[in-house]
């Protein structure tokens, strides 16, 4: 996983509230077996027409987008389904941080195991961005994770919540399964002590 | 001293919190993990390629249920794609030594519907699965939780998990169901309530006196669909009526084992005065049948109620959302969506396809012939779920009615197999999710009961299924 430690980029607005990972990578593309190529579902019924032609109202083929690595996003953004191909799917296509209100769960748990950086501020300063970012598309950002903080356009630094263990995995571009094969013997003694209430394969 | 009175979610976490050090999340035991084709090969080969084994196959589990046609299983698979991840998931079951009950398993079924149904769920346990819609699994008083691929990975490499505590939000649902009106209806309105961001952060625990009224299949409803109000999870303290539930399926304990694990469920149940740290309140007698009508769940409104205006959503947001939902959806503000033609209904998924569910539907359709207009899919949720239906002729009910009886499987609730809606269609689904194309690219989706999709069936429209009765 790539290190994340401080990003300055232009920013994407894709402001709608709720978007469901569905949309984000739509089902019938869930049947690959690896991760290669995912870029290309990102958004894929949003993106492209029934010709599979892009639209070119939709935000991710404006000039714009290209090269931006930050996602601008509306409330409960990634709600739905776990899968996973969904921070795969945003990662591929060069994004490393999203700045938005709140998250779902289970994609916020997935995206900072990408290295993907959800970011939550404030309802009021998320409006702010918006409305910045809507004018001009030049608009930067920088994030630095280190301290926690986002400076906005017109230079305005807000902070964001993360708990210290994702930031340091983050910051170190570790993942967490490390962190947990060294808890071996506690997990052993866990199991010792504990009684398997079933046993999906019979002794 | 007396101890702190307790939720049943604190209690639980409480007995499987490994370690917790300071400034890092706990390491939480899991008790089950289900595996499926879907969200697992990414993590298999993570362990494949770090050479790692799987450190409890006995608590590992997995099925075949998303990419499965529902169409006769003695035919190859028509999808390459679709084969070739089943493939996948059959060798990967076979190198890493966990027991899979595949394609040619008599207990093959969702996920969500085998794992109760082999008495693999109990009181008292984690359990995950790749999948959001593990929170079913929480009507049993278990803590059921949906994870990422990589979750995946951690939980085959360690049966650990690192979490956070979240918080406890208490969904008390007292009064008496009236006709008509189910399981689902309780859950479609709560999320209404709630919106689909309404527990994010949360573990749901269901309370009060309809609650308890329900079956162990209602509760699962239920649960199931925690998610779709953004909770973690969803859980209903252990009765009776689960106890019943298990006692002598495959997997539940026998003889001594048996009186042990009772002893011990009984503890579970949230203690009298054991503190939320959110209560919402639902008044069961007031609930009519609900449907869904825009592009999420908590869209929902009582079938006899018209769409909502964009002048009625609190603020630009909604207002915004709702617009871009009807506008996808192609439905008018204000109207109602009662007579609303229809050109599918899906009876099935894990939200509703057990045997009281076909059950339900079969007694409404009973008699009586779908519309003509209309392709009604009936998929029970697992080969024993279809079995018991054989036996009990509710597969003649539904072929003399003009539905059709397919093999189980996740099917047109997230349309991955073959089973999907054309673009433009409208179904009456018993599924969970009405996102934009989940059940077919440009398809439109009103969830609702297996009563409401029945009655749908038959008349071709959305109909209110208390006509029926």
């Amino acid at each position: 996983m790539e290190p994340f430690t401080r990003l300055t980029s232009r920013v994407v607005p894709l402001p709608n509230e709720n978007v469901d990972t569905d949309q984000i990578v739509p089902a019938r593309f869930l049947k690959v077996t690896d991760k290669a190529g995912m870029d290309q579902y990102l958004f894929c019924d949003w993106r492209f027409d029934a010709e599979g032609k892009p639209r070119p109202d939709f935000i991710l083929n404006q000039p714009r987008a290209h090269g931006a690595k930050i996602l601008l996003v509306g409330a409960n953004f990634g709600t739905g389904s776990s899968r996973e191909h969904a921070p795969w799917a945003l990662v591929a296509f060069g994004f490393r941080a999203l700045v938005g209100t709140t998250f779902a769960d289970i994609f916020r748990n997935n995206s900072l195991k990408n290295g993907l950086l959800p970011v939550s501020i404030s309802p009021a300063d998320h409006a702010e961005l918006l409305s910045r970012v809507e004018k001009d598309p030049d608009v930067e950002i920088t994030i630095d994770l280190s301290s926690q903080t986002v400076t906005l356009p017109g230079g305005k630094t807000v902070s964001f919540p993360i708990d210290n263990f994702s930031k340091q995995c983050l910051l170190a571009g570790v993942d967490q399964l490390g962190y947990m094969l060294k808890q071996a013997a506690k997990i052993s003694e866990y199991e010792a002590s504990h009684p398997q209430p079933v046993k999906t394969i019979s002794a | 001293m007396a101890q702190k009175p307790q939720t049943l979610f604190e209690k639980i976490w409480d007995r499987h919190v490994v370690v917790e050090e300071p400034d890092c999340p706990a390491v939480l035991y899991i008790d089950l993990h289900l595996v499926h084709e879907v969200t697992s090969p990414q993590a298999f080969q993570a362990l494949r390629d770090r050479g790692i084994k799987l450190r409890q196959p006995s608590r590992t589990v997995a099925t075949i249920d998303h990419s499965v046609p529902t169409t006769d299983r003695s035919l190859p698979i028509a999808d390459a794609m679709a084969a070739k991840q089943i493939r996948q998931m059959e060798t990967n079951c076979r190198e890493f030594g966990v027991p899979l009950y595949g394609l040619d398993s008599p207990h093959q079924g969702i996920v969500h519907v085998i794992g109760p149904e082999l008495g693999l769920t109990q009181p008292g346990m984690t359990i995950v699965c790749g999948d959001s819609h593990t929170a079913t699994h929480g009507a049993f008083g278990a803590l059921a939780f949906g994870v990422g691929t990589t979750e995946v990975e951690h939980v085959l490499a360690t049966q650990c998990l690192l979490q956070r505590k979240p918080q406890t939000f208490e969904v008390r649902v007292d009064g008496q169901l009236h006709p008509g009106v189910t399981a689902k209806d309780i859950i479609l309105a709560l999320i209404a309530q709630i919106g689909v961001g309404g527990g994010v952060g949360s573990v749901l625990e269901y309370t009060g006196s309809t609650i308890r009224s329900l079956s162990m299949e209602a509760r699962m409803t239920v649960c199931n669909m925690s998610i779709e109000a953004g909770s973690k999870a969803g859980m209903i303290s252990p009765d009776d009526t689960t106890f019943q539930y298990i006692a002598g399926r495959e997997y539940a304990p026998q003889g001594a084992a048996w009186d042990k694990a009772l002893s011990d469920w009984k503890k579970l149940p949230t203690d009298e005065g054991a503190r939320f740290d959110r209560t919402v309140t639902l008044d069961a007698a007031k609930l009519e049948p609900m449907i869904t009508y825009g592009t999420n769940p908590g869209m929902g409104v009582p079938i006899s109620a018209p769409i909502p205006t964009p002048e009625s959503m609190p603020d630009a947001s909604s207002r915004n959302a709702l617009l871009q939902a009807l506008r996808y959806m192609d439905l008018a503000p204000g109207k109602p969506l009662l007579g609303h033609t229809v050109d599918v209904v899906f009876i099935g998924s894990c939200t509703n396809s057990r045997i009281s569910d076909l059950r339900a539907a079969a007694e409404v359709l009973k008699g009586r012939k779908v519309n003509p207009k209309v392709r009604v899919l009936v998929v029970p949720g697992s080969q024993e779920i279809k079995r018991q239906a054989e036996r009990e002729g509710l597969h003649s009910v539904f072929q003399a009615a003009g539905c059709e009886w397919r093999e189980p499987g996740c099917s047109m609730c997230i349309a991955m197999n073959g089973d999907e809606l054309k673009p433009g269609q409208y179904s009456v689904s018993t599924s969970n999710r009405n996102f934009e194309g989940r059940q077919g690219k440009g398809g439109r989706t009103f969830l609702a009961s297996p009563l409401t999709a029945a009655a749908s069936a038959i008349e071709g429209r959305v109909a209110d299924v208390r006509r029926f009765l």
